[in-house]
């Protein structure tokens, strides 16, 4: 569905990514994971036509999109929640959904009604406050919302970055319950960027380890929960901790 | 109200712009005064032009401290061709509108790449060429000797020719700007507007082409402006260049920012209010301070504006709106919300 091939992005003479490479299939979660500098948001923001590439190239259903801007990546079925949720403070969660549809409303507009109450099915909690402006919502409501004005461009590909950010444990559990039942039952694609290497593993279908621009490691979420490299980066057992048990 | 139909979300509701109109058009039966209802004029005017600067300012973000140059692009365009060319005054106005839209787009594409403080400067920037040119392209505006013998207007043969009259011309236009602004922002472009205020980041995340959006409202706003400026040559029938100077765009500021630049009703709050303290200025400065000079009124109105940021931000309006609903539920006599509490708290994720 998404095919990156080698893929260089610049932040003027900064060289971020270095040749990234991987293929997507529909449905499918993928994590990036990473340290902070590794290149994770803006392999997302490239994807997304935030930032043009200088080398290599992305095809979104046999489609060349490279060099495709936001809008149109937007319209095409790809979006991005951006890093920090990005809520516009003084708009209504009733207007951030809508904003989510932008795009639409020239295409599709007679479905937008049925795709508003469907998300707001999907987050009853928003239901309850359809006309608070976007700053009063707590970290996990605006998470929600954030993820809601996504869905509602009707994304085939979903790329999320550090949605887990700032929350707690159990809202973040909730926030990956909500992603899996995304790719299940509406068969999107979701790109996920995260620190919380846990969390991201446990909901990921595939994922990939992103070092200084490249990806390092990659294989299914199961494999790469099993490398002892990642374990002993993220979860902090040694080799000598793994052998005696 | 149905919470979850899009076709209701917004009052669309026209019993407020009525009751509105419905005071103005009783006024002046009310108060027949020729002074009062000049001051109603000057306020009409002003609040034609800040409503296109609070959809720029208020709704997308975006300053501009050079307005008054559209204003006066209108008033000169307009007297031009009615006076010089023997054009009809209506023909003139469009023509002003049609100019400032093109100016602003063309000054649009390089300023609007600039944000925050360095956006205020070019507009400023811009604000004090246009004055310059008013001043020195004296073929065409009469330089600071003024432009003289502006014609009135006059529609099918009724001549506005005197301040009853205007009085209900301007206020017309004023109406009809509120309700076209209105249903703007309960639009589509609205939501991409207050989206681009919010967070551009954002805002290009869902789609938003920021920088077209930018440029249309800030020619939306040239043209208000522009629309403003002839009907205020009409009326004077005399303009120079002193009257769209950078003061005049500061002023024009300090109304949106008084009145409230969150709301499209701000303007007018923000005009009457900076009008009406005007004259009561001019009739009591010099009763206090006999030997003040004229520029008394530029220190109170960035008195009030310093006060107006720190104890309310968002203007006047928002106090207004709070008032007119708090009068509403007590004359409602609501019951306490029974629903509160239910905060059934529904977790919005899969709870496996």
């Amino acid at each position: 569905m998404l095919k990156v091939d080698n893929l260089h992005t610049y932040h003027d003479y900064l060289h971020v990514l270095k040749g990234i490479h991987f293929e997507l299939n529909e449905g499918e979660i993928l994590a990036i994971l990473g340290s902070n500098g590794a290149g994770k948001s803006t392999l997302l923001g490239t994807l997304a036509g935030v930032y043009a590439p200088r080398e290599g190239n992305i095809t979104f259903k046999g489609e060349d999109i490279t060099q495709d801007g936001v809008q149109k990546v937007v319209s095409k079925g790809i979006c991005l929640v951006p890093e920090r949720r990005q809520i516009f403070n003084s708009i209504s969660v009733r207007d951030h959904l809508l904003l989510g549809a932008y795009h639409r409303y020239k295409r599709d507009k007679k479905t937008i009604q049925q795709d508003y109450e469907n998300v707001i099915e999907m987050f009853p909690r928003l239901k309850q406050m359809l006309d608070r402006p976007g700053g009063l919502l707590s970290g996990g409501e605006q998470q929600m919302l954030a993820i809601g004005r996504g869905l509602m461009a009707r994304p085939q590909v979903l790329m999320l970055d550090e949605p887990s950010l700032g929350l707690a444990p159990l809202i973040v559990r909730d926030i990956m319950g909500i992603l899996r039942r995304l790719c299940e039952e509406m068969g999107t694609t979701i790109i996920l960027v995260e620190q919380n290497v846990k969390a991201a593993l446990k909901v990921a279908d595939r994922a990939c380890v992103l070092a200084h621009g490249r990806i390092e490691i990659s294989g299914t979420a199961e494999e790469l929960m099993q490398d002892s490299s990642i374990q002993e980066a993220y979860f902090g057992k040694s080799k000598k901790a793994k052998k005696a048990t | 109200m149905d919470r979850t139909d899009l076709k209701k979300i917004y009052n669309n509701s026209l019993a407020g712009p009525l009751i509105f109109a419905g005071v103005l058009f009783l006024l002046p039966f009310v108060v027949q005064s020729n002074y009062i209802l000049s001051i109603m004029i000057m306020i009409g005017f002003y609040a034609l032009l800040c409503n296109g600067l609070t959809l720029l300012m208020g709704y997308a973000g975006q300053i501009s401290l050079g307005h008054a140059a559209f204003y006066g692009i209108g008033a000169y365009m307009s007297a031009y061709l009615s006076a010089k060319m023997g054009l009809s005054p209506w023909l003139g106005m469009l023509a002003g509108m049609i100019l400032a839209a093109i100016i602003a787009y063309i000054v649009g594409i390089p300023i609007f790449k600039l944000k925050g403080h360095y956006l205020a400067l070019a507009t400023l920037g811009f604000g004090v060429i246009v004055y310059t040119a008013f001043k020195e392209l004296k073929d065409f505006t009469g330089g600071l000797n003024g432009f003289f013998g502006i014609p009135t207007i006059s529609l099918f043969g009724f001549e506005f020719n005197n301040d009853f009259r205007f009085y209900y011309l301007i206020w017309l236009f004023v109406i009809l700007g509120i309700l076209f602004s209105r249903n703007i922002i309960h639009s589509r472009i609205g939501r991409a507007l207050r989206s681009i205020e919010g967070s551009e980041v954002a805002s290009d995340a869902v789609g938003v082409n920021i920088m077209k959006y930018k440029l249309q409202v800030f020619m939306l706003s040239a043209m208000f402006a522009s629309l403003s400026g002839s009907l205020y040559a009409h009326y004077i029938t005399f303009i120079n260049p002193n009257l769209f100077d950078v003061m005049t765009s500061i002023y024009l500021l300090i109304m949106v920012v008084i009145g409230g630049a969150s709301s499209i009703w701000g303007s007018v709050i923000g005009a009457a209010v900076f009008v009406l303290l005007g004259e009561i200025l001019k009739s009591v400065v010099p009763l206090v301070f006999p030997n003040a000079g004229g520029e008394f009124e530029i220190v109170f109105f960035g008195l009030l504006l310093v006060v107006t940021l720190i104890y309310m931000p968002n203007g006047l309006s928002p106090q207004l709106e709070k008032l007119i609903a708090r009068f509403r539920r007590n004359k409602e006599l609501v019951p306490a919300p029974v629903a509160a509490g239910r905060d059934g708290v529904e977790s919005g994720g899969d709870q496996s």
